[in-house]
């Protein structure tokens, strides 16, 4: 369950949420659109708890958190595999499973490969691996099918459909694929607040 | 092929640089003043070969390398404090900053009342060490990325795995670079100090009686050995990062 009341959050002079409310109940899957720089990732990283909102509250309800970033944010000095085996446990019992996931993604060859050695789209899912291995009942997704192949997005796409399902989802995003394909809710960012499409 | 060739340029710079010592001192011809090479080279190998000569250098190894581990534990430490809590960084800035332009020379005579001459050289080495490792590990935890700490609490990571796989990677090459100013620092800034405090076993204590008692020669052999022992350390640290930098590509996962 996630919960905004009032919530109001500046970067500087400039508001980028004012009074915002959100409610999202446990297992809905919502998407947040809008222009770039509208406040999207600014939502998920408040929900993430890495942010503090300026006013109001935010309230999270959740046993196990999975963020798959915009930016990857791989460790550098570990391969793909031990990237997702991380957020497994991090021991030499759990790397099969790390990399069942990268085969899932359609990365087995990269496993073993650090972050610089992949490409753009190839780190990307990665990230996606490492947010769904993570298992968690709540799922954030900030622009997930971005620099992803076209031939690729489709069943990326399925994959994050089929583990969706009974977990609660915020997404964020401009791609109306991925809005069509993941979310139930859709909400468009106007004057300052993210409203029912 | 690149690396005998390189050391093959190096030993060549090192023959150049003993020639003109060799010239210098055949010209000047005063053995008193500047000995030749080969009667430091047979002092030396006189040296070597008595028990004394390895017992005083391995007590002034011991006592320098112990000042200078302590040094870096508690540069990495002060480091992590001070990275994590502002108040501390604002306290102890200053002191840091005064220890660090204080000559060695005022440090030696000062600690000379307050503890005794063994110790001295090992609480120079600490002193000498603690700011340069602290200086640059503060640096390379300010430097690691934001962006990667907060992914390390989104996931819940133990403080011992953001330390270990997010700080320890980040941060390891300042302090290797650190680690690798201090060898010199340290050899020499001990070596400096039991000049000047003397302790019964260690080399500073060899030194200044080969300059009381007009031995030259002892002088120069004891010199070459310090020069010898500072390149041998930095070469078996190099060897060690080289290793350590092997194991980790080759382990990967490292656990």
């Amino acid at each position: 369950m996630i919960r905004f009341e009032k919530v109001a959050l500046f970067y500087g002079e400039k508001a980028v949420l004012q009074d915002m409310d959100l409610h999202i109940p446990p297992g809905a899957h919502v998407a947040l659109t809008g222009p770039s720089g509208c406040g999207k990732t600014t939502v998920l990283s408040l929900t993430a708890g890495l942010l503090r909102p300026a006013a109001g509250e935010v309230r999270v309800r959740a046993n196990k958190l999975a963020y798959a970033f915009q930016e990857h944010r791989l460790l550098p000095w570990r391969t793909a595999a031990e990237n997702v085996n991380l957020v497994l446990g991090d021991t030499a019992a759990t790397l099969p499973l790390a990399r069942h996931w990268l085969d899932m993604m359609g990365i087995a060859d990269g496993a073993d490969l650090l972050p610089a050695e992949l490409s753009g789209g190839m780190r990307q899912r990665v990230n996606l691996a490492r947010a769904l291995a993570r298992d968690g009942d709540l799922l954030l997704l900030d622009e997930p099918l971005k620099e992803l192949d076209p031939d690729r997005r489709g069943s990326v796409l399925s994959l994050l459909r089929e583990h969706a399902a009974g977990r609660t989802v915020l997404l964020a995003t401009h791609d109306r694929e991925e809005t069509d394909a993941l979310a139930e809710k859709v909400l468009v960012y106007r004057d300052g607040r993210f409203l029912p499409l | 092929m690149r690396r005998s060739a390189t050391t093959a340029k190096s030993l060549g710079a090192l023959a150049f640089w003993v020639g003109v010592w060799a010239l210098l001192a055949v010209l000047v011809n005063r053995p008193l003043l500047l000995p030749a090479p080969w009667a430091v080279a047979a002092r030396l190998i006189r040296l070597s070969g008595t028990a004394d000569f390895w017992h005083v250098t391995a007590v002034s190894l011991g006592r320098i390398m112990l000042g200078a581990a302590l040094g870096v534990l508690a540069g990495v430490a002060t480091a992590v404090a001070t990275g994590r809590y502002r108040f501390l960084n604002t306290v102890l800035s200053p002191l840091l900053s005064v220890i660090r332009a204080t000559p060695v020379a005022s440090f030696i005579l000062l600690a000379l009342i307050w503890v005794g001459r063994d110790i001295l050289p090992c609480l120079i080495v600490f002193l000498m060490v603690l700011p340069v490792v602290w200086g640059n590990v503060s640096v390379g935890v300010a430097a690691t990325d934001r962006q990667l700490l907060e992914m390390a609490r989104v996931y819940r990571l133990s403080r011992w795995q953001i330390a270990k796989r997010v700080y320890g990677p980040s941060v390891g090459p300042y302090l290797l670079s650190a680690c690798h100013t201090s060898l010199g620092l340290a050899w020499k800034s001990g070596v400096a100090a039991e000049v000047l405090t003397m302790p019964a076993l260690s080399i500073g204590r060899r030194l200044y009686e080969s300059k009381l008692y007009m031995e030259m020669t002892d002088l120069f052999a004891w010199t070459v050995m310090v020069v010898t022992c500072s390149i041998l350390l930095e070469k078996l640290f190099t060897a060690l990062i080289r290793h350590l930098g092997r194991r980790r590509s080759m382990g990967g996962q490292g656990l």
